[in-house]
């Protein structure tokens, strides 16, 4: 296993503010899709920051691509790391859509030629073509937040850090977002989202770390995590539809499933023995 | 009277040949709860602007047709008005909140009203017991957590005591069992004080429940309208995306194991199964 991140019992703590990681050692191989989930406060945006040296640790260490974060730049960093925060607006500031995509190209220092295929590559993925000269304030809040997704892509990251993708994103966006996450990760890319999205989560990502009060709380594949009862609750997460159907059709004895549970329509289906009729 | 009351609406923003809005015919009565979806730029978020007067005070454009809220035109009459009538809650509750103490907060609507200050500290301190928002009431809002937020925006708002509260994706960034809060909550005012409740939201999987009614929007019409069960089988919802526990019931319709009624929660969905299986194969 290749590990592009290795998050060596952490420790930070802001200023004023409680201990925001509690000691979290974390590792991501390369070409995982992986969801960190918990609640609001969990530490998710904190632990995230660390992988491109926004945030340094003050205990343990964050080796990230073989680079340890507190002897690195944050701009030699970022050029592998790319970071999308959970609002957009506090990383849009260009006048138009267009530049928006071509600032981070620019300052990374493309060629003119690459820069006008990148961005032209990044605005038809997301739909913004239609938007290329207007200012990225009169989008919607869903725009936005693909505008800033298409931004850090289209630099072509080896890392990406995606707080909340799906949120304001409707069913079609969504599915074309985990198309290309699963391209990104063909293509050997790692890919982090942070997310409250179970159902998203639970169909489109590789592994689940659930997070709490600054530490891990629990991880694995995320039909074995999010089948854990005790472990979701502990961590105010709520399962999937399909997972929780299955935990109660288990505890009513209709099905038998033991620590994992059909989580999508046809695995249930399949559970309850009538999958040969269909 | 209905609360909303919209004939034959249009609606184009200054300088887009495009209609935002297309022959918008809605009727919306006291106590509904209805879910508003569709793909992204299918004018939801028009649709809302309409009914708190937004349009066509402050975004300029072309308004044709009829839109009464609360009996009153909304053409004519002014957004200070209206939002008497009418409540708004947003994505982003840090948008909405700007004052030193969630106490503030509260009575900021009310102070603007001009009523006496006995009467605003009394309906405050109901507030703060009604929502749960007692013990934070000295609490500056922007050191709450989201989900505490989300309730303040509420709070501040339902004080005023609207007849409609629409809310735009309240719960895009809370964390499942915050977001699950926050929509118990719609359902007890909803419940309680009898208002109605337009809720905009994409993921159907956590707000059906809820629903009385379904629209559905794309490319600036209403495209389909009615109870949740039905609209979501219709072909229209494929669309916004079918929650996983309709989806079983779509794929077993048709077949020997068809369920009787449509889930719209796990909990539905394990009992239509139990009654399938106890059913026995083969009827």
């Amino acid at each position: 296993m290749e590990w592009v991140i290795e998050a060596e019992d952490v420790y930070y703590e802001y200023e004023g503010g409680g201990l925001a990681l509690d000691g979290v050692t974390l590792r991501v191989a390369k070409g995982e899709i992986l969801a960190i989930m918990g609640e609001n406060g969990a530490g998710k945006t904190t632990l995230v920051k660390h992988f491109n040296g926004l945030l340094k640790p003050q205990r343990g260490r964050v080796v990230v691509l073989g680079m340890d974060t507190r002897h690195t730049p944050v701009s030699v960093l970022a050029r592998h790391v790319g970071i999308v925060f959970q609002n957009p607006d506090f990383q849009l500031f260009a006048e138009t859509v267009e530049d928006e995509i071509k600032f981070a190209l620019r300052n990374f220092g493309f060629p003119e030629d690459v820069i006008e295929k990148r961005a032209k590559w990044a605005l038809k993925i997301f739909g913004l073509e239609k938007y290329r000269e207007r200012s990225p304030y009169a989008l919607s809040i869903g725009e936005r937040k693909r505008l800033s997704i298409a931004a850090v892509l289209s630099y072509d990251p080896d890392i990406v850090i995606l707080d909340e993708p799906t949120s304001g994103q409707d069913f079609l966006q969504k599915e074309r977002l985990a198309e290309l996450l699963y391209l990104m990760k063909q293509q050997g890319k790692t890919v982090i989202i942070v997310t409250h999205d179970v159902e998203f989560a639970v169909r489109r990502s590789d592994r689940i770390v659930v997070m709490k009060a600054g530490k891990i709380l629990g991880e694995g594949p995320p039909k074995k995590v999010l089948s854990d009862v005790r472990l979701i609750k502990e961590a105010r997460l709520k399962p999937p539809q399909i997972i929780e159907t299955a935990h109660s059709l288990t505890s009513k004895g209709v099905i038998v499933s033991k620590d994992i549970y059909p989580a999508t329509p046809y695995e249930l289906i399949r559970a309850l023995g009538l999958g040969e009729d269909i | 009277m209905p609360i909303v009351e919209l004939r034959n609406l249009y609606f184009s923003y200054e300088g887009s040949a495009k209609p935002a809005l297309k022959n918008i015919n809605l009727v919306v009565d006291r106590g509904e709860f209805i879910v508003l979806t569709g793909p992204s730029g299918c004018g939801k978020s028009t649709l809302c602007r309409v009914l708190n007067g937004l349009i066509p005070h402050f975004y300029r454009g072309r308004l044709s047709g009829q839109a009464l809220v609360a009996g009153l035109d909304v053409k004519e009459t002014p957004t200070y008005i209206l939002a008497r009538h009418v409540g708004m809650v947003f994505q982003n509750p840090e948008n909405q909140l700007f004052l030193s103490t969630v106490e503030r907060e509260l009575a900021f609507g009310l102070e603007n009203l001009g009523l006496p200050e006995e009467d605003i500290e009394q309906r405050v301190k109901q507030a703060l017991d009604y929502f749960g928002l007692a013990d934070l009431k000295d609490r500056p809002p922007y050191l709450l957590s989201g989900g505490q937020q989300q309730k303040v925006a509420i709070a501040a708002v339902m004080i005023m005591e609207p007849e409609l509260l629409i809310l735009d994706e309240p719960t895009a960034n809370l964390d499942p069992v915050s977001a699950e809060e926050i929509l118990e909550l719609l359902e007890k005012l909803r419940k309680e004080k009898n208002i109605s409740v337009l809720l905009v939201e994409h993921r159907l999987e956590l707000v059906l429940r809820y629903a009385t009614r379904l629209l559905i929007m794309r490319e600036g019409e209403i495209i389909a309208d009615g109870p949740p069960e039905r609209v979501i089988l219709t072909e229209h919802a494929n669309i916004v995306g079918i929650p996983p526990v309709v989806e079983v019931y779509k794929i077993l319709s048709g077949t020997k194991y068809a369920l009787k009624d449509i889930p719209l929660t796990p909990s539905d969905l394990t009992n239509e199964i139990e009654a399938v299986v106890k059913r026995g194969v083969g009827h």
